[in-house]
């Protein structure tokens, strides 16, 4: 055995030290490269896949966005986004999940509240509301629904913007997107880009 | 629910992983047995004062993995308490005392368990040059006492178990850092960000503003899965759309944290000069996995709960573009694996889909386990099932000719007996003192009934593996679960790396017996249901008295 080694605990804190030194010099080091790769040849995901409108900046394409008064009323000329638990809702700086438990009686009513003021708001039958649009998603920042609820939210959305009917619902499928590769993942709607297009067909309606 | 979806996507990752098991396995055993340094690691090697050719006994290699992961705990501690005087800390004050000593052992024992929301808590500085530099050491460290094991295995006759600085060192620079670059930039493609802006404001379409966060976060995202790590940039981890943006992003993760882990049988196989021994540990641990993954999806779709069945489906806590079965294959993979990175709420899984969340880590993380610490889990069952088959055939117990006797079954024991003994006590202590249980119901279980309790259990169960992930409902930022769940992730990570090392130590002492006809083959499929067998029975029957007061009472009572 080699004494260079040996030499006490106290040497090996020192080499301790010194290989954590060395470790977060590897570290930020392998940081900066990868934002320099980020910034250099992926700007646009790097930075948060910012969705402008008029070129300003409403949002990331990414990252979900409540279409509600700040009491959490349903804003009928906009498509709407799941319950969230991200702070007082939608709050980026608080991303978090219910962490409800599957027999929680409070979870169990805030579904059924959630069921009849969304059957109430959108003029349709309870039993159509789909489970997404019930519950909260992981990250309270989930920024899609389902094709269900988008497509269940047409009629009431064309209502409230005088618009045709047909017309919405073409608008809505031109951004269902299947799973990735067809099969990764489920499919989704992003709610911010359909009302960002809608704003767009119907400047007029956007309240 | 489109089953054969999960299906294709099973398959399109056991064809990834399928198709690194061979060179990174292979890569990995020449990391750790070649004598050749490389530029860089022998200017490292004399920055750091060691001898890169000096071999260590396993009590001075275990002298070593300590003092070093001791350092690393104080040095994180120190970064937090100190956080206001650090660059950007996003003016963020000074991390408690009782939350900075949880997440420092957190960090260093790979476990990744976090009392605390990021956004609100750390700023960049310690994300980056605290947290994220023990995401890598911690990894490392699993990866050298694994190695160190298999060393022992294949050694004759040999005082010295290799010198855990190189290892340190080259799994690092050899192993995690050139994947991780290629994982961050992969994520970055898939939308992961990469910045250093803070919080940004923006006025929405409704006239309202809204928040987008920013952050170093695809770096250290790769390292997080890579490293089987687990601890989120953001509180909502995984799930977090700029950690985890799309469907494909999701698998890809997945891929990451079970990559390393999988490919280290053909490490084993490969450096004890026998492959199929490799192969059978290999099967072993894809057995458990898929066995896992199939009852998961089956119960998690199947919907149970109250709650559940009042929005029609397991929606609650998952994202849209994940759905049911893409989560569940998340949340298998974090919970067999030391990772605990989720993509969706466990908390609000489903009774019976949250039990087996929990029996995945009961099982002792070996399916395929942490970084380094899945392997030499499995490899200590593998020795209590040469045993156990030992005892049924009657003769001398061995594995790769090292003979099994009354030491090494003792450390084995030893070994599996540790995660109990610390799950059991911390959860007993916290329900059997009045004060505990008076601050748990008070503050931190936020779930009424059995499924509060379960909140604790899972806790202590996460703590004791290391895995990190929780019953998120939990509020675990108080002084006893900080104190108590930082000392069970501490002894749960260290108490057996000191009986791995031990027997490490004592195989490679030993000259190899060449086989005979008596002794018991350990690559055959036989063996693999011994080995299935053994990790079932010692490790989850050991939980069946607590498991059945928290999931499984929810769970038939519904």
């Amino acid at each position: 055995m080699t004494a260079v080694l040996t030499r006490g605990t106290g040497r090996q804190a020192w080499v301790a030290i010194r290989a954590l030194a060395a470790l977060t010099v590897a570290t930020v080091l392998y940081t900066l490269l990868v934002t320099a790769v980020g910034q250099l040849v992926l700007p646009a995901q790097a930075n948060g896949s910012l969705v402008r409108a008029d070129g300003r900046v409403i949002g990331s394409a990414l990252i979900g966005q409540s279409f509600t008064t700040p009491k959490g009323a349903v804003l009928p000329q906009w498509f709407q986004s799941r319950p969230s638990a991200a702070g007082a809702g939608y709050d980026a700086a608080a991303s978090s999940p219910s962490n409800l438990g599957p027999d929680d009686p409070a979870l169990g009513k805030a579904i059924r509240d959630r069921r009849s003021a969304l059957a109430a708001a959108f003029a349709v039958p309870a039993a159509a509301i789909p489970p997404d649009a019930l519950t909260a998603s992981g990250s309270g920042l989930d920024p899609a629904v389902s094709p269900a609820y988008a497509r269940l939210q047409v009629a009431s959305v064309a209502r409230a913007r005088h618009l045709p009917q047909a017309e919405v619902a073409r608008l809505v499928e031109g951004f269902v997107q299947g799973p990735d590769l067809g099969y990764l993942g489920a499919p989704t709607v992003d709610v911010l880009a359909l009302n960002a297009a809608l704003a767009k067909m119907d400047p007029a309606g956007n309240g | 629910m489109a089953a054969w979806l999960l299906v294709a996507e099973v398959a399109t990752l056991l064809v990834l992983l399928g198709v690194c098991y061979r060179p990174l396995g292979d890569h990995m055993a020449r990391t750790f047995t070649s004598d050749r340094d490389l530029a860089v690691e022998r200017f490292v090697y004399r920055f750091l004062g060691v001898d890169p050719r000096a071999e260590q006994s396993w009590r001075n290699y275990l002298r070593s993995v300590l003092v070093f992961s001791v350092v690393g705990v104080l040095l994180l501690y120190v970064l937090q308490r100190t956080q206001a005087l650090l660059p950007y800390s996003l003016g963020l004050p000074p991390v408690p005392a009782g939350l900075s000593f949880n997440t420092a052992i957190s960090f260093v024992t790979n476990t990744d368990w976090q009392s605390y929301s990021p956004e609100t808590t750390m700023g960049y500085t310690v994300q980056l040059a605290a947290l994220a530099v023990q995401n890598f050491a911690s990894a490392a460290v699993g990866l050298a006492v694994a190695v160190a094991l298999v060393r022992g295995l294949a050694a004759r006759r040999a005082s010295t178990i290799g010198n855990f600085w190189v290892d340190l060192v080259r799994g690092v620079l050899r192993i995690l850092l050139p994947l991780s670059v290629v994982a961050a930039v992969v994520l970055l493609a898939g939308g992961v960000i990469q910045n250093f802006s803070g919080f940004q404001t923006v006025h929405t379409l409704t006239g309202g503003t809204a928040v987008i966060p920013g952050g170093p976060v695809a770096s250290q995202e790769a390292i997080k899965e890579l490293g089987t790590n687990g601890g989120g940039f953001f509180n909502a981890n995984s799930a977090h759309p700029f950690e985890n943006p799309s469907g494909w992003t999701n698998l890809f993760e997945v891929f990451l944290l079970l990559l390393i882990p999988f490919s280290l049988p053909r490490t084993f196989g490969t450096m004890v000069g026998d492959r199929r021994q490799g192969a059978a540990v290999l099967a072993a641990m894809a057995t458990l996995y898929l066995a896992s993954l199939t009852a998961m999806a089956l119960l998690e779709t199947a919907g149970g709960g109250a709650a559940t069945q009042a929005a029609g489906a397991a929606t609650e806590g998952k994202e849209t573009r994940f759905g049911v079965l893409s989560s569940v294959l998340f949340a298998t993979s974090t919970t067999l694996t030391s990772t605990g990175a989720v993509d969706a709420s466990h908390d609000s899984l489903t009774p019976l889909g949250g039990f087996v969340a929990l029996v995945n880590m009961m099982l002792g993380e070996l399916a395929p386990g942490g970084v380094g610490s899945g392997l030499y889990g499995l490899l200590v069952i593998a020795v209590i099932a040469v045993f156990l088959a030992g005892l049924m055939i009657g003769r001398t117990p061995s594995y790769l000719g090292k003979q099994v006797g009354g030491r090494e079954i003792k450390l084995a024991s030893l070994y599996i007996l540790t995660t109990p003994v610390l799950v059991l006590t911390g959860l007993g202590l916290s329900f059997g003192i009045a004060a505990l249980t008076r601050s748990l119901t008070g503050t931190s279980i936020l779930n009424p009934g059995q499924h509060g309790f379960s909140e604790v259990l899972y806790a202590f169960v996460s703590a004791g593996n290391n895995n990190g992930s929780a019953f998120g409902g939990l509020t675990a930022n108080t002084p006893w679960l900080n104190a108590s769940l930082g000392a069970v992730m501490f002894l749960g990570r260290f108490v057996p790396i000191v009986f791995v090392l031990a027997l490490a130590g004592g195989f490679a002492a030993q000259a190899p017996r060449p086989a005979t006809e008596g002794t018991l083959p350990t690559h055959t499929p036989l063996f693999v249901v011994v080995v299935v067998g053994a990790v079932v029975l010692v490790s989850a029957l050991t939980y069946f008295p607590v498991l059945a007061l928290g999931p499984l009472a929810e769970g038939l009572h519904a």
